[in-house]
């Protein structure tokens, strides 16, 4: 058996108070592994001991990807806990949010990229004026809560330079004026890792990110979102209210001119629709009906209509 | 931006003769550098995350050394590695938890009949349910096979601890067991690597008695296990895989793989026994380390195997009272468990923003083929029988068409007992994937035609093992290595089963697909439909002429994200209170499916 005999000094060196954590974030398929991979290879080449932890398999698929880099003399877990990451790199805004919270409390800093990914799954409330599952908070309200933060449309700035897709090395030269470490070290590694045919253009991407941070900087403390360029026009929605709005429809259905075709059951997105005994048309589920109105255009036999209620009707249609 | 393959950069650590020994790799690349290096000569796996990247890096070292291949499952894999060992190649196979229920079979006996060249298992165990079906202990495992189990902590441990075990599997003539963590697995640091040592084949040993496992010669096999148990026991009691690390406090922990790294993280001046092997335990080493503490405690993933065994030596220990059983460990989770043990003190709560984050869990990608498979299938009504792969997404909103999914190969014999189970007024449909038909659905096909039951099996042919990153197999016409070999021909296949009906279909014609499902669950007995399309990732990155939202005719019906297709989205404008939808023209490949399922014809293809 291995004996390690231990004095107060060598306790010191493993609390682990001198590790540096860098926690990645993002959407699958962004290049968060190749973020972080880049980040150790730099951490290693200036001597530090590295851990760099990802998951992957499903996430890659759409799914939420994270990545943590820790660096110092000594690392033992290869994890972050909460509340203790130096650094947020999120690219793409919410998962900078979903994140906030491993954050360092008093000197955490956040680059965050401001573009949206909005997943399918925000946008399956089909009834009328429905709001999509995004978030709505924004890059200022978070910034002016932390002790540094940077939110800039690295995707926008990417697409300026010639592809989106170098958003993440746009990312990495902001880390690279926020973390310690040679310029060149950064420009050597990057090269190394991306195709050679892109290395220009990643250079460029780099380039950017490292200047958007000093320019923001000349600017003043905060770099507040900035170039939150193409921050969409959201149209007004006919009704921004938290409790369900009332059906102002109804769907009336003739079952004597109905022959059992089967084609309204099959088209209806919240199958509430289903063929009786009879085999006449029946609205199973009223309440999953939006009046969405495919089945009334689809019916060959004129069998169905989705009626407004006038009343309620008059009351939404002013927004609609 | 792109960057060099995971193989690609093994390739380059995979060489020898480099000056520099010290690279960041991850787990598996460690593994399969470690086995590498101890000269193994033949390894073999099915893919199945997070052990796919050890056996793709293992082929990346040169063929002349080692021989490395995907089997059809884990069992054959597990057989192929015996095979090896038995003609005296030093071999090894590599499995996810999971895998080694399937493997399970062979090595329950190959324990018995011990190795000639050293083979070693490895087995990753996926605490957190990251990419599995359940969360087993796998090191139950190592008790009911009785075979010695090394865990390591880190990638310089895999590397060291694989190499070990092929050395430790020859001298005490066992199978020896690796078993990693997820965390293990994907986690890069700095590996001091070695050349290798090209241990020479070994003679194939003639001991039909040793080798052979018939009643009787199992019979003196069993005793043969006891003892190697004992003198395991005697060796690890001296060796340097158990190692003390002596603390300043009066705390005593007993810990081992991951679970280490937290200990050390968040309790720096405890006392630690680090053990490298979970079975069997160094039951005098743990004695002396017990009663050189006033507590002791004893911190491991999952299952309180460890736990139990120490308890049953009648010693006091604590464990599972404070260690959650379930879930990974973090360096939060053990800090806060030694919180409620009196040991820390609580620390201040962490940062507490009050963010909304919305839910992102992942989806089917654009354009994949299963889309409108399940699409169809929902149009059916079907009872579905779902399998394992990256269609049992399609289980959730918005496809919502998967009724059950067991394990690997379930679906058709599920299929089959829903069917004699009777009372079911909907068809009955198993859906399964190419690698998971060769996989384990082949036996349960020859059951359902064999006992006459009226099923529809839709075969969802993508070309490759998809989910686990785009790996080939038996009908792929690829081997690991990339070379062209055989494909196997499912038509021909179930035919030869004895499948009446078979019919091919291509999965972007929703049409075609919903009229042949029709059609094939009308037929009495057994019917196949092959949905058949590559995958849009693997093996080549598929793009098509991109489609686009007439918006002006869109009326905001959302027929389209029926689909949970994730290049669609909302846009900003809006039809009598409804959003119109718009296509992401980056992500999407131009499938088409939207514009057939469009009610308005608003999705055409963007004008050139």
């Amino acid at each position: 058996m291995n004996v390690i005999e231990k004095d107060a000094a060598a306790i010191e060196v493993t609390t682990g108070n001198d590790v540096k954590n860098v926690l990645i974030v993002g959407v699958g398929g962004q290049g968060v592994i190749m973020v972080s991979k880049v980040l150790a290879l730099i951490c290693q080449d200036q001597g530090h001991n590295v851990k760099q932890s990802e998951v992957h398999g499903m996430a890659k698929r759409g799914g939420t990807v994270f990545s943590h880099v820790r660096f110092g003399e000594k690392v033992w877990s290869p994890t972050i806990p909460k509340g203790k990451a130096d650094i947020l790199l999120a690219m793409e805004w919410a998962e900078g949010l979903r994140w906030l919270n491993h954050l360092k409390k008093k000197t955490g800093t956040l680059i965050a990229d401001t573009q949206h990914i909005v997943p399918p799954f925000a946008c399956l409330d089909r009834t009328r004026g429905a709001s999509s599952g995004y978030t709505t908070q924004l890059p200022g309200d978070i910034l002016e809560n932390l002790h540094d933060g940077y939110a800039l449309d690295a995707t926008g700035i990417a697409t300026e330079i010639g592809n989106f897709r170098v958003s993440n090395t746009v990312l990495l030269g902001t880390l690279s004026a926020i973390l310690d470490f040679p310029v060149e070290i950064w420009r050597k590694v990057i090269s190394e890792m991306v195709p050679p045919a892109t290395i220009d253009l990643n250079l460029k991407a780099f380039d950017a990110g490292r200047s958007w941070v000093e320019e923001s900087r000349k600017v003043g403390k905060a770099p507040e979102a900035k170039p939150e360029k193409k921050a969409k026009k959201q149209a007004p929605a006919p009704k921004v209210d938290s409790k369900p709005v009332d059906k102002d429809f109804e769907l009336v259905l003739t079952p004597e001119w109905c022959k059992g075709c089967d084609i309204c059951v099959k088209v209806c997105p919240e199958r509430c629709l289903i063929l009786n005994a009879e085999h006449k048309v029946e609205l199973s589920k009223p309440d999953a009906c939006t009046g969405c109105r495919i089945c009334e255009w689809l019916c060959p036999d004129f069998a169905i209509d989705v009626v407004k209620d006038a009343t309620k009707t008059n009351q939404t249609s002013a927004s609609a | 931006m792109n960057y060099q393959s995971n193989a690609d950069s093994a390739k380059s650590a995979g060489k020898t003769g480099s000056k520099n020994n010290n690279r960041p790799m991850t787990g598996n690349e460690a593994i399969a550098r470690g086995a590498w290096e101890a000269g193994v000569r033949v390894g073999a796996a099915y893919p199945g995350t997070p052990s796919t990247e050890i056996m793709e890096n293992l082929a990346t070292y040169p063929v002349e050394d080692v021989k490395a291949q995907w089997s059809t499952n884990e069992k054959v894999a597990c057989d192929v590695a015996i095979g090896a060992s038995f003609a005296g190649a030093r071999a090894m196979t590599s499995m996810k938890h999971v895998g080694m229920n399937v493997a399970s079979d062979a090595f329950m006996s190959k324990t018995y009949i011990g190795v000639n060249a050293g083979l070693v298992l490895i087995v990753c165990d996926d605490p957190g349910i990251h990419s599995s079906q359940n969360e087993q202990d796998s090191r139950y495992y190592s008790r009911l096979s009785m075979m010695p189990t090394l865990e390591p902590s880190d990638a310089q441990e895999a590397l060291d601890f694989t190499k070990l075990a092929f050395d430790l599997s020859e001298q005490f003539d066992t199978p020896v067991m690796v078993r990693g963590t997820t965390r293990l697995s994907h986690t890069r640091s700095a590996v001091q690597v070695n050349e290798r040592n090209d241990v020479p084949m070994r003679e194939f040993v003639e001991n039909p008695d040793k080798n052979v496992m018939i009643p009787s010669n199992a019979r003196t096999g069993h005793p043969r296990l006891i003892k190697r148990e004992e003198a395991l026991q005697e060796f690890l009691n001296s060796s340097d895989l158990t190692r003390l690390e002596k603390g300043s406090s009066k705390i005593g922990v007993i810990t081992l793989s991951t679970a280490y790294t937290y200990v050390k993280e968040v309790l720096p001046e405890a006392n630690v026994l680090k053990l490298g092997c979970s079975y069997p335990l160094p039951d005098e080493t743990i004695k002396k380390f017990a009663d050189s503490v006033d507590r002791l405690f004893i911190v491991e993933e999952l299952e309180p195997i460890i736990e139990k065994e120490i308890l049953a030596m009648g010693i006091k220990v604590e464990g599972k009272e404070f260690f959650s059983r379930m879930g990974e460990f973090s360096p939060e989770s053990v800090r806060d468990s030694f919180v409620q043990a009196g040991v820390l003190e609580a620390e201040e709560d962490a940062a507490d923003w009050d963010v909304y984050a919305p839910p992102r869990p992942p989806v089917l990608c654009a354009g994949c083929p299963h889309i409108s498979s399940y699409m169809s299938l929902r149009g059916l009504d079907a009872r579905v029988a779902g399998d394992i792969g990256c269609y049992t997404l399609a289980a959730v909103k918005p496809l919502s068409s998967i009724d059950t999914c067991v394990a690997m190969g379930s679906s058709i014999g599920n299929a089959i007992g829903m069917a004699k189970a009777g009372g079911q007024v909907r068809p009955i449909v198993a859906t399964i994937g190419d690698s998971t038909m060769l996989h384990s659905g082949i036996p349960p096909l020859i059951d359902a035609v064999y006992n006459n039951v009226n099923i529809t099996v839709v075969l969802l042919d993508n070309h490759i093992t998809a989910m686990t990153g785009g790996q080939n197999h038996a009908a792929t016409g690829k081997n690991l290595a990339g070379e062209e070999t055989h494909r196997v021909d499912f038509a021909a296949l179930f035919e030869a089963i004895g499948v009446q009906w078979v019919k091919q279909v291509d999965s972007y014609d929703l049409g075609a697909m919903l009229q042949t499902f029709r059609e094939a669950t009308e037929f009495k007995g057994v019917s196949v439909v092959i949905s058949d399309r590559p995958c849009v990732l693997d093996p080549v990155k598929i793009r098509g002429e991109t489609m686009m939202v007439r918006s002006e005719n869109c009326t905001a019906c959302q027929s389209c994200m029926n689909l949970g297709c994730p290049a669609i989205g909302w846009s900003d404008e809006w039809y009598d209170g409804h959003h119109k939808v718009e296509i992401n023209a980056e992500a999407c490949i131009g499938c088409s499916m939207c514009a057939q399922v469009c009610s308005t014809n608003s999705i055409v293809s963007v004008p050139k």
